[in-house]
């Protein structure tokens, strides 16, 4: 996608030779077009993925999900937003005001810096030459935690109160096998920048040397998304909507957005890491790089919603048991696993 | 040293997933539960009070209002209980008989699947819930063929039913009868078997035969808990004692036991359905009642076999075409009184499968 770069380098040369801006202002402004380009990305997505898990949900439950505006249902997410935007923006009598309003709007900024790393094709990312990505995803993806509790706490509910309290136990429990599952791509890599892991997969996915550390970080995504069955967070049957049950209006709809927007950006973590990023299988490189992300991003996504709209919500002790006394040993093992493979490996090439 | 403090938090009346607008009243410690107080009459209408102002013919649509999943159920216990009083019990023609079985099992059918549905729904498997619910749907399409209403049918009557039903509608029952335990086959494939709803369930609020007893638990609760008793076969009503079916029991009282008992329960209740479809007579299906009902001075109680329990009526009359007292005894009501004690030590996620495991409609806890 050598576009995106000519675009890029088009708008630099326009800033700098025609309008005669300095450097770093051209720079500037060349990030900000990006990060709207970000922002229409996620939005874009947005639409496609709430029709998709409408639909899908429907047909797992034999529905017909929703039909009328559009083509098969379609339109019904815009005409939502029109909607929701409509809609009384309700704060709470005892709330905390200033953070109750600032905690979905933290959480859609989080979900969208995230994005800055996320290369979708061979250097066409914000911040393509950031040589810790896989650093930088994992440390912005945890100040997510950070909102929601925000969220639950400022709202002054005590259904809020214990959404947000569960948020930090699950999300902090589950980073950490997350982050162990990730260290033994990065270990045979030999990189944290995510172009290079996926240069590093022309030839084996790492899904197949790494199958069990793929298997712990596609369950920890899941708990970090607060998606079924570890949606406790929101926990629809003992609390109300957890967190964000106070939320109404376009307040409420950012938070769905940054739930969405992470969606995307771990899937498309789990494509870049685990699946081969934009490489084509089987040599089926007439589909350009740019879709081959976007498909191998949708296959995930699409069993996130497979499983969500399947399995019965788990419990929160088990939850934390399986969490510490099964994934973080599993993937500390494969840690080792992994370490032994890449010194042996190394000894007889070298 | 931090500060530690209980919550008290008030769930209900309008929470999601109190079945209708059942309030209880929890002690917090961090999400574990150390007191529990019900709190009900939220949905108080004084049947029992509007019963005395009604002819006992009038009194028949009220029943659906009781446990509205359980219509049908409900005006055989009074219609059978009126007759208890009029002394007619014996005249009740053949095909009526035949006919009010099939449909109170069919809506046995109905209620467990709603159970079964939200029950699944409780621990947000949306899934099985829509599943249960297409099957529902197929039974209240045959209850509204027969009735003319899907959750209010009032088609019992004093002395037998109000319409007699064609050979389409058995033809359609039959096609219904001959998927169902398909069907009950899915519910154990996405449900029973699925181990995150085993964990949550085995052995959460455990319910001891005695305990069961003292509390007064009647119906597939109470056989959950070990207890062998069912009034369709222990002290058959109608013509139950013609028909061959099991009586599902278990041992442990759990919420897990409480759930296979409902499944199970369905599946008899298929049997039953399509035994009595086999052997339907043809015939009248009114008894010679007269217009005006006068029951002589006297009271009768009556119970049978509701799918939550046992569900009694007692009516008091003083010979006139008004009973003079109508007592409802609810089973969902008694039922409900196991929580303050269960609830101790539970955890919230937990509460919420242990009130959905004991199947209780505040339609009839209220009255």
């Amino acid at each position: 996608m050598e576009i995106f770069n000519t675009i890029a380098n088009g708008l630099r040369d326009w800033l700098m030779g025609s309008l005669g801006f300095s450097a770093t202002a051209t720079e500037i402004i060349t990030t900000a077009v990006w990060t709207l380009v970000a922002i229409l990305f996620v939005m874009i997505n947005l639409i496609i993925l709430v029709w998709m898990e409408r639909k899908l949900a429907a047909y797992f439950q034999l529905r017909r999900g929703p039909n009328r505006l559009g083509p098969a249902g379609f339109l019904q997410f815009p005409v939502d937003i029109v909607k929701v935007l409509g809609k009384e923006d309700i704060i709470p009598a005892n709330a905390d005001r200033f953070i109750f309003k600032i905690a979905s709007t933290c959480a859609f900024i989080t979900s969208l810096t995230a994005f800055a790393v996320i290369p979708f094709s061979e250097g066409v990312a914000l911040l393509q030459n950031l040589n810790i990505g896989i650093f930088y995803f994992i440390a912005v993806g945890s100040t997510a935690t950070l909102s929601l509790l925000m969220g639950g706490w400022s709202s002054n509910n005590k259904y809020s109160l214990l959404g947000g309290m569960r948020t930090v136990a699950q999300m902090i429990s589950y980073e950490i096998p997350m982050v162990f599952s990730l260290l033994g791509v990065v270990m045979i890599a030999g990189s944290l920048n995510l172009t290079d892991i996926v240069n590093a997969q022309k030839n084996t996915w790492f899904v197949i040397p790494q199958l069990i550390a793929f298997i712990v970080f596609f369950i920890a995504a899941t708990a970090e998304l607060n998606r079924g069955p570890f949606d406790l967070a929101e926990g629809e049957q003992e609390l109300v909507a957890g967190y964000m049950t106070e939320y109404s209006g376009i307040r409420w709809a950012i938070y769905m957005i940054a739930e969405y927007g992470n969606l995307v950006a771990s899937s498309a973590i789990i494509s870049i890491m685990f699946l081969g990023g934009w490489n084509a299988p089987f040599g089926l490189t007439f589909i350009p790089p740019f879709l081959w992300l976007m498909l191998k991003i949708y296959l995930v996504i699409f069993v996130f919603m497979w499983i969500r709209w399947t399995l019965p919500r788990i419990r929160i002790d088990h939850l934390m048991h399986f969490g510490w006394k099964f994934l973080i040993p599993v993937s500390l093992a494969n840690i080792l696993v992994t370490g032994i493979g890449v010194y042996v490996y190394r000894m007889i090439t070298l | 040293m931090l500060k530690t403090q209980e919550l008290t938090l008030n769930m209900g009346p309008q929470h999601p997933s109190t079945h209708g607008v059942f309030r209880c009243v929890l002690k917090l410690e961090g999400e574990y539960i150390r007191e529990c107080v019900n709190h009900t009459g939220y949905l108080h209408r004084g049947l029992e009070k509007l019963a005395e102002a009604r002819t006992y013919s009038q009194f028949i649509p009220y029943n659906g209002r009781l446990d509205y999943v359980s219509g049908m159920l409900n005006e055989l216990s009074y219609v059978q209980t009126v007759e208890k009083l009029m002394g007619i019990t014996e005249e009740i023609p053949e095909r009526a008989q035949y006919l009010r079985i099939i449909l109170g099992e069919l809506q046995r059918l109905a209620s467990h699947a709603i159970y079964v549905g939200t029950f699944a729904l409780d621990m947000a498997g949306f899934t099985p819930f829509m599943y249960a619910f297409r099957d529902r749907d197929r039974m209240l399409d045959l209850i509204e063929a027969a009735s003319g209403q899907r959750l209010m049918p009032n088609y019992m009557r004093i002395g037998g039913v109000a319409a007699d039903l064609d050979e389409e509608w058995f033809k359609e029952l039959e096609i219904l009868m001959n998927d169902m335990p398909a069907c009950i086959d899915e519910y154990d494939g996405i449900l029973t078997g699925n181990e995150i709803m085993r964990a949550r369930t085995i052995g959460v609020a455990p319910v001891s035969a005695e305990m069961a007893l003292s509390y007064g638990f009647t119906g597939p609760n109470l056989r959950a808990s070990g207890f062998d008793y069912d009034l369709r076969r222990d002290e058959p009503y109608g013509i139950y004692d013609r028909f061959k079916f099991d009586v599902p029991v278990r041992k442990d009282g759990d919420t897990y036991d409480r759930y296979c008992i409902r499944v199970a329960e369905m599946r008899e209740s298929v049997k039953i359905i399509k035994q009595a479809m086999k052997d339907i007579p043809e015939g009248p299906i009114m008894a010679k009642v007269p217009k005006v009902i006068k029951p002589p001075v006297g009271e009768a109680f009556h119970r049978i076999e509701n799918s939550k329990g046992h569900l009694g009526f007692h009516i008091v009359s003083d010979g006139s075409t008004k009973p003079y007292r109508t007592r409802i005894y609810s089973p969902c009501f008694v039922n409900l009184g196991f929580l303050p004690t269960t609830a101790k030590g539970l955890h919230l996620m937990d509460l919420v499968v242990a009130l959905a495991s004991i199947d209780i409609v505040l339609g009839e806890v209220d009255r």
